[in-house]
C-alpha cells in the first residue's frame, strides 16, 4: 500500500516532487513573513517602551496604535 | 463604505482571525493531501501525474484571482487615492507571486510525462510567465523609488496594465492551439471533470485559499506596523 502511494504507478517522482515544491513554497512564505512581522512588532515595542510619558500618552490615545498595542506583549494599556 | 476599510477596524479583525485561519488551513490542507494523493483515482489516459493537477490548478487559479484583485484595487487607488488599498495590494502580492511560481514550475513537472517537455512556448504556459513578471515589476516598483508617490503610480500602472494579460491566460486555449486542454471546470457550461477528481480539487483550492488569505493578513499586520513605527518617530 505505501510502496504502491510512493511509486505512484512509476509517476512518484514527479507527484512527490511537485507536492513537496508546493509545500516547502508554503513553509518558506509563512516563516519569511512571519520574521518580517515579528521584527516589525519588536520595533515598535522597543520605540514605544522609548516614548516619553507624554508621547506615550499621544500614541494611546489614537485608536489604531491602541490595536497595535493590545496586541503586543508588553502592552501599556 | 471606504471608512469600513480603515486600519483602525481591520486590525482588530486581523488579531481576531489570523490564528483561526492557521488551523483552518492546516484541517483543510491535510483533508485536501489526503484526497488528492491516496483517496482521488487515477485517471485511465495520465494515470497517477493527474494528482500534480491538485496542486498546479488551484495555484493558477489563485495567483490569477489575486492579479485581478490587485489590479482592480489599482484603479481604486487612482481614483479615489485611497491609501489602505495600496496597503491591501502590496499585502496581496507576495503570496499571489508565489503562487504562480508553483503553478508554473509544477506545471513545468507535470508536463514532462504527460507532453514530454519540461517546458514550451505555449500560450498559455507564456501568458502564465508573463504574470510572473508582472507580478516582479509591482513588487520592484515598490523598491526602485525612495518617492512613495511615484512607485504608487508605477504599482498601479503595471497592475492596470497587467490586467489585460488576465483574459488571455483564460482563454488562451480557446483562441489558440495549444498544448492545455481546454478548462474542465467552468461556471457558465458544463463541467467535464468526474465529481471523484473535483472534490479533492475543490478540498486543495479552498485550502490554498485560506493560505493565501493567512499570508495576506500577516503582510498587512506587518505593512501597517511599518507606517506606525514611522509615526512613532514623527511624535
Amino acid at each position: 500500500m505505501i510502496s504502491e502511494i510512493l511509486n505512484m504507478n512509476g509517476y512518484g517522482l514527479y507527484v512527490w516532487s511537485s507536492f513537496v515544491f508546493t509545500l516547502l513554497s508554503f513553509g518558506t512564505l509563512y516563516f519569511v513573513t512571519k520574521i518580517q512581522l515579528n521584527k516589525e512588532l519588536r520595533n515598535f515595542q522597543t520605540k514605544f517602551k522609548n516614548l516619553d510619558i507624554e508621547k506615550a500618552e499621544i500614541a494611546k490615545k489614537q485608536e489604531i496604535y491602541r490595536g497595535i498595542l493590545s496586541s503586543t506583549s508588553t502592552s501599556k494599556i | 463604505m471606504l471608512n469600513y476599510f480603515n486600519p483602525s477596524n481591520t486590525l482588530k479583525v486581523i488579531n481576531k482571525i489570523q490564528k483561526f485561519i492557521f488551523a483552518l488551513f492546516i484541517a483543510v490542507l491535510i483533508l485536501g493531501l489526503f484526497e488528492a494523493l491516496v483517496l482521488s483515482p487515477e485517471d485511465y489516459k495520465q494515470s497517477d501525474s493527474v494528482r500534480i493537477m491538485y496542486v498546479h490548478v488551484p495555484a493558477a487559479w489563485i495567483s490569477l484571482s489575486i492579479f485581478s484583485v490587485i489590479s482592480i484595487l489599482s484603479f481604486g487607488i487612482l481614483i479615489f487615492k485611497n491609501k489602505n488599498f495600496i496597503l491591501i495590494s502590496k499585502s496581496l502580492a507576495p503570496s499571489g507571486f508565489v503562487f504562480n511560481i508553483i503553478a508554473l514550475v509544477t506545471g513545468s513537472i507535470w508536463g514532462k510525462p504527460t507532453w514530454g517537455t519540461w517546458w514550451a512556448w505555449d500560450a498559455r504556459i507564456t501568458s502564465m510567465l508573463l504574470l510572473a513578471v508582472f507580478y516582479l515589476m509591482f513588487m520592484l516598483s515598490w523598491k526602485i523609488f525612495e518617492d512613495e508617490k511615484k512607485s504608487i503610480k508605477l504599482s498601479s500602472y503595471i497592475a492596470i496594465f497587467g490586467l489585460i494579460n488576465v483574459p488571455i491566460i483564460k482563454f488562451s486555449v480557446d483562441w489558440w492551439s495549444t498544448l492545455h486542454q481546454p478548462s474542465s471546470v467552468n461556471v457558465f457550461k458544463e463541467t467535464t471533470i468526474h465529481s471523484t477528481m473535483l472534490m479533492p480539487l475543490g478540498i486543495m483550492t479552498a485550502a490554498f485559499a485560506l493560505f493565501s488569505i493567512l499570508i495576506f493578513l500577516m503582510k498587512y499586520h506587518t505593512e501597517l506596523l511599518k507606517i506606525k513605527n514611522k509615526g512613532l518617530d514623527r511624535l
